[in-house]
């Protein structure tokens, strides 16, 4: 089969290599065996199976040959490909033939197909249009002044994303321990953790991220404070935010004032 | 004062979207009805203007946003990080954006491929959030797509995106008129 390279620009990752050989660049199988349908001009709802598998297999070896990573994807849809041959061409069994005389072993297949061509043109559709930053641009403002705004304007609302970050900011902070440590004496657990924070914002509204750990800056202390504010965050106790972008992050209790002690009760029974 | 120079220059001092909500909560002074009618009213006026920027809806809100067709004049001025999609990028957004709330598991299913690298990627430019999990054995994250989306994208809201309906049809639309078979002149 003739393979022309098809001009594709090396985007996101922008990974050159410098001596890879550019065949047609699918995304999958579904992409190849669309590639093969339209340019064996095949009705897709009548694939003959036998040839799509045929030029199918024939790729995998040419990729092989070349010495390229055939991913496993690849060579499921191979194995699907040769069961739906196969089971095209065993009689179907006497009884089974009444049930499912229309059922075609090709049809999973044709709807995966359909709907791959769906997104694909739908990734496509998307990608024409007129793009923020590309085409279409909005007044800006200058970063400065930006940052100076929101920190005004109060809190924003966080991302899980952004407290995974401060918190690995916090862990690469630590202090290597260049000493071996023997199972340490008193360990501190989650619940212990939840009920400090809790008690520290009933004294005070707000609760700084950094503040939480500055005494005990130990890795086991500020995992356990992570751990405990995702569950506080889980059981709807605190609310988290973020002063402006890359910002310190803040947490205050997602509950009136009045409520906190009816709170406190609530833990100490799930510490149990 | 007019109220539509009033919203006017609310949204033109605005560094993101505003929603009719905020708005009528800022104009407290004002009935979301008139908010509504001014707002429509300065949205026809920068139309019919045709100038170099427009009153656009995008995600939820209202902002000033310049013509596509003056992209050329204006990234003379602004550097733009050239904003590139590679297709199994576009394949992946399309599908978070249409299947959502959608598994990963679902999303490798309907690529064929294995989507972990680009949906990572698609997180971290703040395309794609998580929004939860799902209630199955393994509780999979599931996703869906982000604020950032409509608005690098322009839309509305989720109901703005082509349905994929349209789009098979956009695909299916013959390239040529059809004509009957003429019949030879003897």
């Amino acid at each position: 089969m003739s393979i022309q390279a098809r001009e594709e620009n090396l985007t996101l990752d922008g990974l050159h290599e410098t001596y890879s050989v550019h065949l047609d660049k699918f995304e999958g199988p579904l992409d190849l065996l669309l590639h093969l349908i339209k340019k064996n001009e095949l009705d897709i709802y009548d694939i003959p199976i036998a040839v799509i598998t045929q030029q199918y297999l024939d790729y995998i070896k040419l990729m092989k040959e070349l010495n390229l990573e055939v991913a496993g994807d690849f060579l499921l849809m191979a194995s699907t490909l040769l069961h739906i041959k196969s089971r095209l061409l065993l009689p179907l069994d006497e009884e089974e033939e009444g049930v499912d005389e229309e059922l075609d072993p090709r049809t999973e297949l044709i709807q995966r197909l359909l709907e791959y061509q769906q997104y694909k043109e739908a990734g496509r559709v998307l990608e024409s249009r007129a793009l923020l930053g590309r085409e279409v641009f909005t007044r800006s403002c200058p970063e400065p002044l930006l940052l100076e705004a929101q920190s005004d304007e109060g809190p924003l609302e966080l991302e899980l994303f952004d407290l995974v970050d401060a918190f690995r900011s916090l862990l690469a902070r630590i202090p290597a321990e260049s000493f071996h440590d023997v199972a340490a004496a008193e360990t501190l657990s989650i619940a212990d953790c939840i009920n400090e924070i809790l008690s520290l914002l009933q004294e005070q509204d707000m609760l700084h991220f950094d503040d939480m750990v500055r005494d005990d800056m130990t890795r086991e202390r500020v995992i356990v404070t992570f751990l405990a504010v995702l569950e506080l965050c889980r059981l709807k106790l605190i609310r988290i935010f973020q002063g402006g972008h890359q910002g310190s992050i803040w947490f205050v209790p997602a509950v009136a004032r009045e409520q906190t002690s009816e709170v406190q009760v609530l833990d100490l029974d799930s510490n149990k | 004062m007019p109220l539509a120079s009033i919203i006017e220059s609310i949204v033109f001092a605005a560094d993101s979207p505003l929603s009719l909500d905020r708005m009528c909560e800022m104009l407290h002074e004002f009935e979301r009805e008139d908010i509504k009618t001014a707002l429509a009213e300065l949205g026809r006026f920068h139309e019919g203007r045709s100038g170099g920027f427009q009153l656009v809806e995008v995600s939820g809100g209202w902002q000033f946003r310049t013509s596509p067709v003056y992209q050329e004049y204006v990234t003379r001025h602004i550097k733009t990080k050239s904003i590139k999609f590679s297709s199994s990028a576009l394949e992946t957004l399309a599908i978070v954006a249409y299947r959502q709330p959608v598994t990963r598991t679902e999303i490798e299913y309907l690529r064929g491929v294995d989507c972990g690298g680009v949906l990572k990627t698609l997180l971290e430019k703040k395309l794609v959030r998580i929004l939860g999990k799902k209630d199955i054995p393994g509780r999979p994250l599931i996703y869906g797509t982000s604020k950032e989306f409509l608005e690098i994208f322009g839309l509305k809201d989720l109901k703005g995106l082509p349905t994929l309906k349209e789009i098979q049809a956009l695909d299916e639309a013959p390239h040529f008129e059809q004509q009957d078979e003429l019949p030879l002149g003897n």
